[in-house]
């Protein structure tokens, strides 16, 4: 088989459409009948539900019917079903589709108004009176955790859900053995995910009143079906989720959240279409946000600069709710030691509550946390001992030569972490030769000359990829010839029908339009995991591969026999089955197809199954790992506290490049999120737990007059543990970014300046720590 | 409530009456009683950029303008950028040639919003590029394919005839 599309920079396949406006998100659609929704949200981060009168709200003009949870108690009641439940959460920390008796955050939705425009919806909206009696407001993570600190839920003993542990080797005696020790405590802060298309969704009942189908702005279709239809009682083949075009996800939108709920049960209520489309200033306050930890570490390491050990102890602030369990704490002890041989590791962290709102994985989930505290504390011990920073990490690093390498943590399955393949010290080598650190103390000169501060950073990462247990796909040759790929496997931006793509025309040697991709459709295949985790490419990929392969064999041995010739003379060219050098001897792939179709009366051809198509499930078989360097230039305007990102260079491992175009774009696009968590994104709140930025006026997004041009590097080392050699590529930009961006902003301000410990760093910051 | 006031515009190139409450959007207005759906709403508040059409030449944000203000104007909208064949256009084109998009939510107002820069610069610089987009937000791409496919397009344009 020779690879034609796989590696190449192919345009999208998605693309024409998306240029010229005829992409189908959720807001979209309009069935007919629909209403709309505004909610009645909480004003207050913490209270009791003492009543809600919708007297008035209900006779205004346009005003379907005005819920509360109490109106849907035929249908269903209580919490939510939780998405990923953990042993250590005894009752589970969900949020109802609507708030019944306590509110644990601002934006919490306690009513619905169902009108017949979203202008009706949110006239009525306004007119419902809610009486909530206020309760004291858990709103700083480490305050929480303080014996008689207010609780976050009024009916828990503790703010503290959880308490989590990492360890290996012997720390104390690690410690007491090394020639040095430096402690620090670094804060990472909270941000939201910010896709351009807020959450949406319509629910459509059908005429029988049996089925129910949720279009939702999700990149988890399967997991709101499986939760949407326990919560309800149903079996799952009465509730269809379809995830339309999707405008980003970035992570929230993984979560299934009580809108999805409450608008299904509006439309199961009523018998109508109903849609619920979040605008920007809910999204702030109801999608959920991350990296809000505060971490106390130390690293014991050599007088050379080799890190030994690290010890610490971290808090997580959840948020009010838990939906998605401990997912980001037991991602966050997970990614512990990093790139870094330890010989010991002993961290643990505790899962804090408050009245906040809830968090689940932004891109990287807690990859960027835990990589900003091992960078941070790397460029440490470099200063402590003098040495240059890309000393004490190529001489801590994990080595080629050690791969596979068992760090001695374990992962969310309890195995151990194994990391598959790589070269660290190469993608650092590498990272700092492209920014050409040779030349640098002539650039700071220069910089210096006209009242700048120039700094270099450098950050590198590992990241897990391909996280279990599988997506699946169906391969199936239509009659007409076209390729039909059904996959659970939902696509927010990132290619993935393009990437599925190039895969099954190589193994079935046809053109690449003659390919079309069935996504994200609870429908289209049985089932999905989610598309999180930069996953996708390596489970729903191979499984494509796989199933490809499997059709490419039967259409093969179909042809052998109708050609009477042997499988291996046979190749497929342009969709035709050819007997190699003899010119005629062909029958294309849609005949194979017509002829496994069936015919009345008829027994299939050659004793074979009909039809000619094949499913595959890629089962993980160890998570993948790619990892990567980070250098970058920031000029610091001493006056002013300006920070700018001048030049940054990415060096990133992801094994085979399925599409390099798509690659680049998933790693600029990342690194630019970085950048924003370390420069500019800041949702800040008051201390009664009440948010103070949530337009794009006080909480700022990166811009283009503010990016730098962004170069990437790929070094290709393919994973051993999936068919295509590849590894995950959706987050490693975002991973290391806030970590390389600090790091030489530290380098700028010079040795006279403290540690810099958190992000994101403001200006006042920058002319504070230059005072 | 005021009573709805009938519009008359010209929006691609075709004229258009309706009828629309005053204090709906122009964004709303084309989305959903025009129906011309590839107009996106990001934040509506006039920041992101998603909904910039262009009104009359300039390039405006539709969920800052009442639909009532485009009465008697000429309204472009990301559709009609699409020639009558379904042919894109040099933007449209370099957008995908340069990975300009991803989730393709922004796309619309990126296109519009350089639509209108291209008409009136014809050999824009990187930083007139980054100027012009400065008001509209991507998540995805970090500006760099679309910076690219500007910059590609405006090159090609030139000696193109007007």
């Amino acid at each position: 088989m020779s690879a034609r599309y796989f590696g190449a920079a192919v345009n999208r396949l998605e693309d024409p459409k998306l240029v010229s406006g005829a992409g189908r998100y959720v807001d979209d659609l309009h069935p007919a009948g629909l209403l709309h929704v505004a909610f009645v949200r909480s004003q207050r981060a913490h209270g009791l539900v003492r009543g809600v009168d919708a007297g008035a709200a209900a006779r205004m003009a346009g005003v379907v019917a005005v819920f509360t949870m109490a109106d849907f108690a035929d249908l269903a009641s209580g919490p939510m079903p939780p998405l990923a439940p953990h042993p250590l959460i005894k009752t589970p920390i969900t949020y109802w589709p609507l708030a019944a008796t306590e509110v644990r955050h601002v934006g919490e939705a306690i009513a619905m108004v169902v009108a017949d425009s979203r202008h009706a919806a949110e006239d009525a909206a306004a007119a419902v009176e809610v009486d909530i009696e206020p309760l004291p407001v858990a709103a700083d993570a480490i305050a929480a955790l303080a014996a008689d600190a207010p609780r976050a839920h009024s009916d828990r003993d503790s703010n503290l859900a959880a308490r989590l542990a990492a360890k290996f080797g012997d720390a104390d005696a690690v410690f007491a053995g090394a020639d040095h020790v430096v402690a620090e405590t670094i804060v990472t802060h909270r941000g939201g995910c910010h896709a351009m298309e807020c959450r949406g969704v319509v629910a459509v009942p059908d005429a029988m009143g049996e089925d129910l189908t949720v279009y939702t702005s999700s990149q988890s279709p399967f997991l709101v079906r499986r939760i949407l239809a326990a919560y309800l009682g149903r079996d799952e083949r009465h509730v269809r989720v379809v995830a339309p075009d999707v405008g980003g996800g970035f992570g929230p939108k993984a979560n299934v959240y009580p809108e999805e709920f409450a608008v299904a049960l509006a439309a199961l209520k009523l018998g109508r279409p109903v849609k619920w489309i979040e605008d920007r200033q809910e999204h702030f306050l109801t999608t959920t946000q991350q990296r809000d930890q505060i971490w106390t570490v130390e690293v014991a390491f050599t007088a050379e600069g080799r890190m030994l050990g690290l010890r610490g102890r971290g808090v997580h602030d959840n948020g009010a709710y838990a939906p998605y369990g401990l997912i980001l704490p037991i991602n966050a002890l997970g990614c512990f030691p990093g790139p870094y041989a330890l010989e010991a590791l002993d961290v643990t962290l505790d899962v804090a509550l408050t009245n906040m709102v809830p968090t689940s994985p932004v891109r990287g989930a807690s990859r960027p946390i835990v990589a900003f505290v091992l960078e941070r504390m790397a460029d440490r011990v470099a200063a402590h001992l003098g040495l240059p920073r890309e000393e004490v990490r190529r001489r801590s690093f994990v080595r080629a030569d050690q791969m596979p390498y068992e760090t001695g943590g374990k992962a969310r399955d309890g195995s151990p972490i194994s990391y598959d393949s790589g070269d660290y010290r190469q993608a650092l080598d590498l990272a700092l030769s492209k920014i050409d650190v040779a030349g640098f103390p002539a650039r700071r000169e220069a910089a210096l000359r006209r009242g700048k501060l120039l700094g270099l950073g450098m950050a590198s990462c590992v990241e897990d990829t391909g996280l279990g247990p599988f997506e699946g796909a169906t391969v199936r040759v239509t009659p007409a010839g076209k390729v039909v790929i059904a996959t659970g496997a939902s696509s927010q931006g990132q290619g993935h029908r393009t990437v599925f793509a190039q895969i099954a025309a190589d193994a079935l040697g046809v053109d690449i339009n003659d390919v079309i991709v069935d996504a994200a459709d609870t429908d289209k295949f049985p089932l999905g995991i989610s598309t999180i985790a930069s996953r996708i490419a390596v489970t729903a990929g191979s499984s494509v591969e796989m199933a490809a392969q499997k059709v490419r064999a039967k259409a093969l041995r179909f042809a052998s026999n109708r050609l009477e010739a042997g499988e291996q003379d046979l190749e497929i060219v342009d969709g035709a089955i050819q007997v190699k050098g003899v010119p005629g001897m062909s029958i294309t792939l849609a005949e194979v197809s017509r002829a496994l179709a069936g015919a009345a009366g008829m027994s299939t051809p050659y004793g074979m199954e009909p039809d000619l198509a094949a499913t595959a499930y890629f089962e993980s078989q160890g998570l993948t790992f790619a990892y990567g360097s980070n250098a970058c230039e920031v000029e610091i305007d001493p006056d002013t506290g300006d920070a700018r990102v001048v030049r940054y260079v990415v060096v990133h491992d992801c094994g085979r490049l399925i599409n390099p175009q798509i690659v680049d774009g998933q790693i600029i696009g990342g690194v630019v999120h970085g950048i924003g968590n370390a420069l500019f994104e800041r949702m800040l709140h008051d201390p009664e737990g009440q948010p103070l930025t949530t337009t794009y006026a006080d909480y700022l997004l990166p811009i283009a007059t503010e990016m730098p041009r962004i170069e990437v590097h790929h070094i290709e080392t393919p994973s051993p543990r999936n068919p295509l050699g590849v590894k995950g590529a959706g987050e490693g930009g975002t991973i290391p970014a806030a970590a390389c961006v600090i790091s030489a902003i530290q380098d700028a301000l010079g040795p006279a300046a403290p540690f810099v410990a958190h992000h994101p760093i403001s200006p006042q910051d920058i002319v504070a720590m230059l005072d | 409530m005021q009573q709805p006031l009938v519009i008359t515009a010209t929006i691609n190139g075709r004229p258009v009456e309706r009828a629309a409450d005053p204090r709906m959007h122009l964004a709303d207005f084309l989305r959903h009683e025009v129906g011309l759906t590839g107009t996106h709403v990001g934040c509506e508040h006039g920041v992101c950029g998603s909904c910039t059409v262009i009104v009359d030449g300039r390039p405006v944000r539709s969920c800052l303008m009442l639909a009532v203000q485009v009465d008697g104007a000429a309204v472009e909208t990301v559709e009609g950028l699409t020639g009558a064949s379904g042919s894109l256009s040099r933007l449209q084109r370099a957008f995908s040639e340069h990975h300009a998009l991803q989730c393709g939510f922004c796309t619309p107002g990126m296109l519009m919003t350089l639509e209108a820069l291209l008409r009136t610069v014809l050999n824009p610089t990187e930083t007139d590029v980054r100027d012009a987009i400065s008001g509209n937000i991507c998540r995805c791409t970090g500006y760099q394919g679309i910076v690219e496919a500007a910059l590609t397009a405006a090159k090609d344009r030139q000696g193109e005839p007007a």
